[in-house]
């Protein structure tokens, strides 16, 4: 019981966090449907980080620094969205799909050749952090509390008022409703746009070092995030671009996807004889059918996916 | 059309292609500096092998033997890119054709493999399956307004799981691939019609591959002479206006998603039915088919005939990444190249846009101003009507 | 005169790809006057604010403010020098307050948090000052026009600007709002700022306006004291010969009834809950035009969605000919006998990156004549008659029947609907504001068109928001109001005055057919 809640909290966590950063950029105007590509890319930034890190570092310099290398690596990522899509006025649905390739792509690449340089016979695509991952967990008990469970707590409150209190909220959401009015009042809708962009990589990024690091102690890179990023879209459409409501749709996406990791624990779900991969599926199908009736009357922002082009006012 | 062509350059079909060798161009410029910072003393030969391909082998029948590969995996490949490129003419981004073309694959190895069943039947059976995926995001998309994207992905996971316990039933005892359909059912395979004696003898050479280009010739006949066509192709561009002349846009949108499907799910039969390749049970992620058919579909000028040539093209440069040296450079730099093409094709639509603008500026008469730029240029000559 | 000109436009020349839309143009404003731009769609005056307001930027000419040169790159520099504009489409984000809206760019914070409480004070005060009643926590998509378009002056007020420009104020607007409009410049000019006011209207322009500067065609015309001038001499400015503004037709008998509406009720586009039309029933006869007048936004778009098949009827039904629609698909009351001219005709009426032959039968690709029984589209047929309705109804574009419709001007793309829609012989013609946003040329076109079904025992439902459309063009006038029709008057022996009274939900008129 204690493991689903410690897993339901750690991947609430990583769908809150990512859920954010798709209600940022959306908030902006642009459809980030990258964010799976930048999660991939952010994770391989910890990872790396995590890597090289040399083993005397002590726990919170590891906590510290291999965000900070998610962050730099989900920013630069997302910033190739921001570039096609705020400035060049490209397909935002094709460009976010390319990024999800690329991402897994370069990853693979980037990780197979560290890995066949350091010993010619390994050619896979896994980098291990057993030791560095302990630095983010603090273990109560049983219950193994995660230090991304406490920084996406702050994140959360901070997006609630950053954009609903704060010049930098009105003006981004402006810019989302209906850029023209934006700029008819002076705002650059182009900088907000990039700015909702970048934010979204950096908590896309963050987002992918949390996964990568959620249970596991080794990530094979050429298998992606799993749709993760997907299923952040949808707790972000779920939780109708609001922070608040976000984090109740991530809980219960969280508690879907934590049960794949620990039916075995509950008798009672054993003795279904369900087998393992309908576990696997089910955030995926609870995801549809929550879509399937929220989707109808949604409060997207009016002008997302719509490319700003100043020339047409 | 009876009007004066414009001049080669500025033709539309003609500038498509120069985009898309362009783009080429620069994701193999980029995969090529990409190779020189893994390893600098064999990047150019790997580019090489790349590109390549079966003219890596010495002899010319090896090389038509892997070349008839090639084209094995070049038809399912094409039938994704029609799936993307039948959907996006009508607005809808087929992200599913990858979990479409994992449900074909599914069904037909089963029907093959569990049901015995001979190779058309098997084939009906991928195509309905592909269908039936289209369809859900189809209904999803035109009665809950689901964005088809997202519901998209979530059926390709859900379908590869569920293939993946399926074919569970079907699979080889000490492996995690699925029967050899020569060995348990070889009625299910798709005959050849002499196509093998072509390519020598490559058995998997089948009726996949000049179906395949019959398909596509197909789905170009139906966009350009149908109504069918003028139907979809009108909800592509506007629902409003189809819903407002009496179109069924909801039906043309569970329509044209459901033929994807089909379109995908006949892909994965394409390949699955030649003995190629068995399906690994324990396969985690869903197979590239349906990405690169994004790739395809872009990079051939969102035109069936263009798709034919990009198909083939990124199947050789994926072909020939197979034959990189592992200890040089990993395989998946091909997957790199290509998702450098697809991002890059983001840009081709701006390009071509900006050029289409230039050329209707210049080529318009004085007296048909752009009607975009607020009333002030709704011209003199206009209100004499 | 010693003082300096607020702002003077010298010279001023701005062409576009294809045609100059402002030709050497010079305009003078004085502080505190309220200078009238007038000409026709299409004559230069949204360019020439524009260059004003730095959205252009011209390729000769130069402005001064208050006797200095100046560059007004955007719209930025426009404000830093005081020069505001309420925009023809009003420039508000619909899920913001008032007061969010107004403060939006001129935001103050404190430790990065927004301070509204003093923006609330100077918005409620300069609102008291000058007679601009709003409430600043109430949703914009919950306001009414009118309200928007103070909470749009309140920015500018908002901001200090001295120069305001008003793009065609009055266009969405009651008669009654229209005069609190009217008083609000006034109300302003005497404060010291001074008003540029574009309009097409002499009435407005007659009764609150000091100068007048007249373009057409891109060039100006002149500027004269409305004092000393007469509505007459602006039309004839304007125009350049003399218009009909009224098309004569001929008295005439209405016959049997073509399309009858009992009872209907169609529910809201906005709050799915509530019921937009309430409870309409009324008549269109053999010929005989009747037209639906109402103010934006009080369920006539919802009234003609319901009666084309749009929307469904929550409650009630039609019929067409003596047959019952109320269900039927729009399809089958397209092919029953209905024609619509849609009131939104880039977003219904066309698909505009089709060729023009395409839209030209969008209503009829279906029938024998264009497709075969295998489903394959009749190319050659679809272009004779493509070229036919264009030689016929007079649709210019660039290379005929195959020019992007895209490309074609907002006049004759209106024309090719109203050709599509005219050629199918309709037994009833809806259209629904079938002149918004064309010239005086063209809506004379028009208006014959509409007349000429008339005469030919045809049913005409006209929607216009257009008083003198209203007043001139049909034998029948059905007000509606909050989603009922709440007078029926005969044009001949209503004044706009009493019109606007309805209209505004003023005045009730029971016992209605």
């Amino acid at each position: 019981m204690v493991l689903l809640l410690q897993y339901t909290l750690i991947f609430s966590s990583v769908l809150i966090l990512v859920a954010l950063g798709g209600c940022y950029s959306e908030h902006s105007g642009v459809i980030n449907l990258g964010l799976e590509g930048i999660m991939v890319i952010g994770a391989l930034g910890g990872a790396l980080a995590m890597k090289y890190l040399p083993s005397t570092t002590g726990a919170f310099w590891i906590v510290v620094i291999s965000i900070l290398a998610a962050i730099v690596f989900g920013v630069l990522y997302s910033a190739l969205l921001a570039v096609a899509c705020v400035n060049f006025n490209a397909d935002q649905t094709l460009i976010g799909t390319a990024l999800n390739l690329l991402a897994t792509a370069a990853a693979a690449v980037i990780v197979k050749s560290i890995n066949v340089m350091e010993n010619p016979d390994n050619v896979s695509t896994t980098i291990q952090y057993v030791e560095e991952k302990k630095a983010f967990v603090v273990s109560w008990g049983s219950f193994e509390f995660n230090w991304f469970m406490l920084i996406t707590i702050v994140l959360l409150i901070f997006a609630y008022i950053v954009l609903y209190k704060t010049r930098f909220g009105l003006r981004l959401q402006a810019c989302g409703e209906n850029p023209q009015a934006a700029d008819s009042v002076g705002i650059n809708v182009y900088k907000m746009r990039w700015a909702g962009v970048l934010i979204s990589g950096l908590l896309g990024g963050i987002g992918g070092l949390v996964y990568i690091t959620a249970g596991v102690s080794e990530w094979k890179f050429e298998t992606g995030v799993a749709g993760f990023g997907f299923l952040a879209l949808a707790v972000m459409i779920f939780g109708q671009w609001k922070p608040q409501r976000i984090a109740w749709a991530a809980l219960l996406f969280g508690l879907f996807r934590a049960l794949s990791n620990v039916y075995s624990g509950f008798d009672f779900l054993v003795a279904l004889h369900i087998p393992g991969t309908v576990y696997n599926m089910f955030p995926y199908i609870i995801s549809l059918v929550v879509l399937a009736f929220t989707s109808k009357n949604s409060h997207a922002p009016k002008a997302e996916g719509i490319p700003y082009d100043k020339g047409s006012r | 059309m009876n009007e004066a062509k414009p001049s080669f350059w500025k033709r539309d079909g003609v500038q498509s292609i120069i985009a898309a060798l362009l783009c080429i161009l620069i994701g193999l410029i980029i995969g090529y500096i990409v190779m020189l910072f893994i390893n600098p003393a064999h990047a150019w030969e790997g580019l090489l092998t790349i590109l390549e391909n079966f003219f890596t082998f010495g002899s010319p029948a090896a090389q038509l033997k892997y070349f008839g590969s090639t084209l094995v995996k070049t038809a399912p490949l094409l039938l994704c890119a029609l799936s993307i490129q039948f959907c996006y003419k009508v607005g809808l981004f087929n992200i599913g054709a990858a979990g479409q073309y994992v449900a074909g694959a599914g069904m037909c190895l089963y029907a093959a493999l569990a049901w015995q069943l001979p190779w058309y039947l098997c084939l009906l059976l991928a195509l309905v399956a592909g269908t039936v995926m289209g369809l859900l995001v189809g209904v999803l998309k035109a009665y809950c307004n689901v964005n088809e994207v997202i519901s998209g992905i979530m059926l390709n996971w859900i379908g590869l799981y569920a293939v993946n316990m399926l074919l569970t039933q079907v699979k080889e005892v000490a492996s995690p691939y699925t029967l050899v359909i020569s060995s348990v059912n070889p009625s299910a395979l798709l005959p050849t019609l002499g196509l093998d004696a072509l390519f020598s003898k490559n058995q998997y050479v089948t009726i996949a591959i000049p179906l395949s280009i019959l398909i596509a010739v197909l789905i170009w006949f139906i966009q350009r002479k149908t109504v069918l066509g003028y139907e979809l192709q009108a909800t592509g561009f506007n629902k409003d206006a189809a819903k407002y002349c009496g179109m069924k846009e909801k039906r043309n949108i569970i329509l044209t998603l459901s033929i994807g499907g089909a379109l995908a799910g006949v892909g994965a039969a394409f390949l699955y039915l030649t003995g190629f390749e068995q399906w690994s049970c324990t396969q985690s992620s869903v197979p590239a088919m349906g990405f690169n058919g994004i790739a395809a579909t872009f990079l051939g000028g969102l035109d069936p005939f263009g798709t034919i040539f990009a198909s083939y093209f990124i199947q050789h440069i994926t072909s020939g990444g197979a034959f990189l040296d592992k200890a040089f450079f990993p395989s998946q730099i091909t997957d790199l190249i290509t998702s450098i093409i697809i991002y890059l094709c983001g840009f081709v639509l701006f390009f071509k846009m900006q050029m289409a603008k230039h050329h209707a500026a210049k080529r318009k008469p004085p007296k048909e101003p752009k009607p975009t730029v607020s009333d002030s240029v709704q011209s003199a000559k206009g209100s004499e009507a | 005169m010693d003082e300096p000109y607020a702002v003077e436009m010298l010279n001023i020349t701005k062409r576009f790809p294809a045609i100059v839309a402002n030709d050497n143009i010079s305009l003078h404003v004085r502080k505190g006057e309220i200078h009238a731009l007038l000409g026709e769609n299409g004559a230069g005056k949204s360019t020439l604010m524009s260059v004003l307001f730095g959205l252009y930027q011209p390729e000769e000419g130069r402005i001064r403010k208050d006797g200095r040169d100046v560059v007004i790159r955007d719209p930025n520099d426009a404000n830093a020098l005081g020069i505001g504009m309420v925009h023809q489409h009003f420039k508000l984000v619909q899920c913001f307050t008032v007061l969010d809206n107004i403060i939006l760019g001129m935001e103050t914070t404190r430790n990065g948090i927004l301070q509204k409480k003093d923006s609330r004070e100077k918005i409620l005060e300069l609102s008291k000052r000058y007679g601009l009643n709003v409430d600043p926590d109430a949703l914009i998509e919950d306001c009414t026009v009118g309200m928007q378009q103070r909470t749009e002056i309140l920015k500018m007020l908002y901001r200090d600007n001295e120069i305001l420009i008003f793009d065609e104020p009055t266009a969405v607007l009651t008669p009654q709002e229209i005069e609190e409009l009217m008083q609000i410049m006034r109300n302003l000019a005497n404060e010291g700022k001074s008003i540029l006011f574009i309009s097409h209207k002499l009435a407005e322009i007659m009764s609150v306006a000091d100068r007048c500067t007249v373009l057409r065609r891109g060039k100006c015309v002149g500027t004269v004291n409305i004092k000393d001038t007469t509505k007459e001499e602006l039309s004839r400015m304007m125009v350049g010969r003399d218009v009909q503004l009224v098309i004569p037709k001929q008295e005439q008998e209405p016959g049997d009834v073509l399309l009858d509406v009992r009872n209907v009720s169609v529910a809201s586009r906005i709050h799915q809950t509530t019921n937009a039309v309430k409870d309409v029933s009324f008549q269109v006869r053999k010929g005989e035009i009747v037209c639906i007048a109402g103010i934006d936004g009080n369920g006539q778009t919802e009234l003609v969605y319901g009666l084309t098949g749009l929307e469904p009827l929550r409650h009630g039904s039609i019929s067409l000919c003596g047959k019952d629609i109320s269900n039927a698909s729009i399809r089958d009351r397209s092919v029953g006998g209905m024609s619509h001219i849609p009131e939104d005709r880039q977003r219904y009426g066309l698909v505009l990156d089709y060729p023009l032959e395409y839209n030209l039968v969008l209503q009829r690709y279906f029938e024998p004549e264009f497709s075969t029984k295998g489903g394959l589209l009749r190319r050659s047929a679809i272009r004779s008659y493509a070229n036919r309705l264009i030689e016929q109804y007079d649709v210019r574009s660039g290379q005929g029947a195959a020019t992007l419709t895209r490309s074609m001007s907002g006049g004759n793309q209106q024309k090719a609907i109203v050709a599509r829609e005219l050629d199918k012989n309709p037994q009833v013609l809806i259209a629904v504001q079938p002149t918004r946003g064309l010239d005086v040329g063209a809506i004379e076109y028009i208006h014959k068109q509409l007349i000429s079904q008339r005469n030919a025992g045809h049913g005409v439902l006209l929607v216009s928001l257009e008083l003198e459309e209203v007043l001139s063009v049909p034998d029948r006038i059905l007000v509606m109001f909050d989603g009922r029709i709440v007078a029926e008057l005969d044009p001949a022996k209503t004044s706009a005055e009493e019109l606007g009274l309805y209209m505004a939900g003023g005045k009730n008129k029971e016992g209605i057919a």
